[in-house]
């Protein structure tokens, strides 16, 4: 779930934007610093949740509209502005938060263990799944409703939804600045379960990359399928072969490439 | 026609004269004083300034600083200029940052080194250079076993000095099954194998042995797999991300209630215990030091590093401070000239003191640093959880 949470994002402005913004990875990794910091000073995990992605979007929306704007249609200048972007905005959070790993502590009401299907599981799992498709579900929802419309309009002819009176630019830095406060809001969830430190948002970067490579790159749903089968051989790597539970990661991607270069879900061109 | 005053260009030609003749006694003596004054100490730090070991990087500078502010930053009546390096996570960068420092800045030593394989990487290059080299930190056996160099000292520790102690500690005071889980790399296979070597040597049972990949993100099929196997006592050595995780998930998934902990000391460090808190609580570990140990130089050594940096010492900030010491001990004897080589590996491997952890000395064969290890407990404080001494299970020596 939490891949989900991590990929769908990315997937998204991929979609709608043709963005790949690889400062993704980063804007997760300052929802988790954000979610840390908020709960811990606050003493409120549940402001924390709402804190970070609004934070996220914030910045999406600043990023999109100051720095990405200008850069229209040059898809490689976009995606080189966006790793620049992840490196400053890595620095900059190391030099905020220090270098030193942190860890969130879950809520009290969710610390603690719930039997399921005879084994005790962490309640905080079963809550971050329930988010995830909760998330999923309000997201393919949005994307029916007129709101959404013209957020597809936009993404599959730009053109003609300008002459259909849609305001594209709009659109974009919305669904931009939505995206990365998902990825925001995916980092503060995850915050629990995982441990902040530098060098963390790269290798998020490259477990969503692996997701929408598997799932497709521009659809929701395939960054959900792609989620799950990631986290599936990871789980099943690991438990059976520790020493290649990467590579079977890498070698499912290569699989997926070579087969159906668009993803399982993902839609050519 | 210019009357020339014959008194006044007599006067004029004298000084001049006399201006020239002073310059002239001057100058010989100026040379001779530069002669004599000593060239500045040119010391190589290689430490982690990007990645997930930058915190460490940090902390072994900052102890490194506080021990030459305390000595007015002069060794052997030379000045000390510290020239630092990135030493990354990728060895072959380290390597590439001590030819630098050897090469084109020419420095008189080397010193820091966080990683195993960078110490490793960086063995061969060092030896044939013949500039001495003082590990702070990486603990891998064979760096001063099979590896050992004449012109590398270790003022840390080994994985072995750690991990053996632990060993035979846990079989006799804490059950005779134990399960076991370490990082998948030189030093966690190191600090298990050692482990295991003591515990079934006093009477112990290993059930099984889990070694996840560094940097791993996730470990509940490890966890699963303990978990299924119900021991009473886990033997653990992740650091860095994996073992704050790591330490997070055994608490979420309920086996802190019923798994002990036996760890390598470096897994439930100050800095971590601050982060998982109560998730490490009652978990043994060995380590050479411990924030709370009692001894004068350790309490000065928090005391001042405390003043100076606004937080708490860590290990790697010892290990900074010590690595430090052993050079400017060194530096002293030789009074600075490190012409002779067979006078430089005499005097580095010579040095002795009282450390903030204790008695430190080096082994005249391996180099490796002789010390004290201590088993320390997790206990609930007033001001948080923190390792506490419970013993101290004497001088460790290597036994190359």
């Amino acid at each position: 779930m939490l891949y989900f949470l991590l990929a769908s994002g990315f997937s998204l402005i991929y979609g709608v934007g043709r963005i790949a913004n690889l400062a993704h990875g980063t804007f997760y990794m300052l929802g988790a610093y954000v979610g840390f910091t908020v709960a811990h000073v606050a003493h409120s995990f549940w402001l924390a949740l709402v804190a970070a992605p609004l934070a996220g979007a914030a910045l999406g929306w600043l990023v999109e509209r100051l720095l990405l704007r200008r850069l229209h249609g040059r898809e490689l200048d976009q995606v080189l502005l966006t790793v620049g972007i992840a490196f400053m905005l890595g620095d900059i959070i190391r030099a905020i938060w220090g270098a030193d790993i942190r860890s969130t502590l879950p809520p009290a009401s969710l610390s603690a263990l719930v039997p399921i299907f005879g084994i005790q599981y962490p309640a905080y799992h079963l809550f971050v799944i329930a988010v995830g498709a909760v998330v999923f579900a309000a997201v393919q929802f949005a994307l029916r409703s007129p709101l959404g419309a013209r957020v597809r309009a936009v993404s599959s002819d730009p053109q003609i939804a300008v002459s259909l009176g849609v305001p594209v630019q709009t659109v974009r830095s919305a669904t931009f600045a939505f995206s990365v406060g998902l990825a925001a809001f995916g980092g503060a969830i995850a915050g629990p379960l995982i441990a902040l430190g530098p060098g963390f948002d790269l290798t998020m970067m490259l477990y969503a990359l692996i997701v929408v490579v598997v799932g497709g790159l521009g659809s929701v749903a395939g960054a959900l399928v792609g989620a799950i089968i990631v986290a599936v051989v990871d789980g099943f790597g690991t438990l059976q072969f520790p020493q290649f539970a990467t590579f079977l990661i890498f070698a499912l991607m290569v699989i997926v490439l070579s087969f159906r270069p668009q993803g399982l879900l993902g839609k050519r061109g | 026609m210019v009357e020339v005053d014959h008194m006044s260009i007599t006067r004029r030609d004298f000084l001049k004269a006399g201006i020239a003749v002073g310059a002239a006694g001057l100058l010989p003596q100026s040379y001779a004083r530069r002669a004599m004054a000593k060239d500045v100490l040119k010391i190589g730090v290689i430490l982690p300034a990007s990645g997930v070991y930058t915190q460490l990087g940090i902390d072994i500078a900052n102890g490194m600083r506080l021990y030459f502010d305390e000595v007015h930053n002069k060794a052997g009546g030379r000045e000390i200029v510290l020239i630092n390096q990135d030493e990354s996570t990728d060895p072959s960068v380290a390597v590439s940052k001590a030819t630098k420092l050897i090469e084109s800045d020419k420095v008189d030593l080397l010193t820091g080194i966080v990683a195993t394989p960078s110490a490793y990487a960086i063995r061969d290059l060092v030896t044939t250079a013949q500039v001495p080299l003082v590990v702070a930190n990486a603990g891998g056996n064979a760096l001063t076993r099979s590896r050992k160099s004449p012109y590398i000292w270790r003022a840390g520790f080994t994985a072995w000095q750690f991990a053996n102690p632990l060993g035979t500690w846990t079989a006799n005071n804490m059950s005779k099954q134990v399960y076991m889980i370490a990082a998948d790399y030189a030093y966690g296979r190191e600090s298990a194998q050692g482990f295991k070597d003591a515990y079934t040597a006093a009477g112990g049972k290993v059930i099984d042995e889990l070694y996840p990949p560094l940097g791993s993100p996730d470990f509940s099929a490890y966890i699963a797999k303990i978990a299924a196997a119900k021991p009473d006592v886990l033997f653990g050595f992740l650091a860095g991300t994996d073992g704050t995780i790591f330490l997070r998930q055994f608490q979420q998934f309920g086996l802190s209630k019923y798994v002990r902990l036996a760890v390598i000391g470096d897994m439930v460090e100050e800095n971590t215990l601050s982060q998982v808190g109560d998730a490490a609580l009652g978990a043994h570990s060995t380590l050479h030091w411990a924030l709370l140990l009692k001894t004068p130089e350790n309490t000065r050594f928090v005391q001042d590093y405390q003043f100076r940096f606004g937080g708490d010492p860590s290990v790697y900030s010892l290990r900074g401070f010590d690595a430090a010491r052993v050079i400017v001990e060194a530096l002293n004897k030789l009074d600075g000239d490190m012409s002779n080589k067979t006078n430089v590996i005499e005097a580095f491997t010579s040095v002795k003191f009282e450390s903030p952890r204790g008695p430190f000395s080096f082994d005249p064969v391996t180099h490796n640093i002789v010390q004290y290890v201590y088993l320390r407990e997790a206990v609930l404080t007033a001001t948080g959880v923190h390792n506490k001494v419970v013993s101290n299970l004497g001088l460790i020596r290597d036994p190359g």
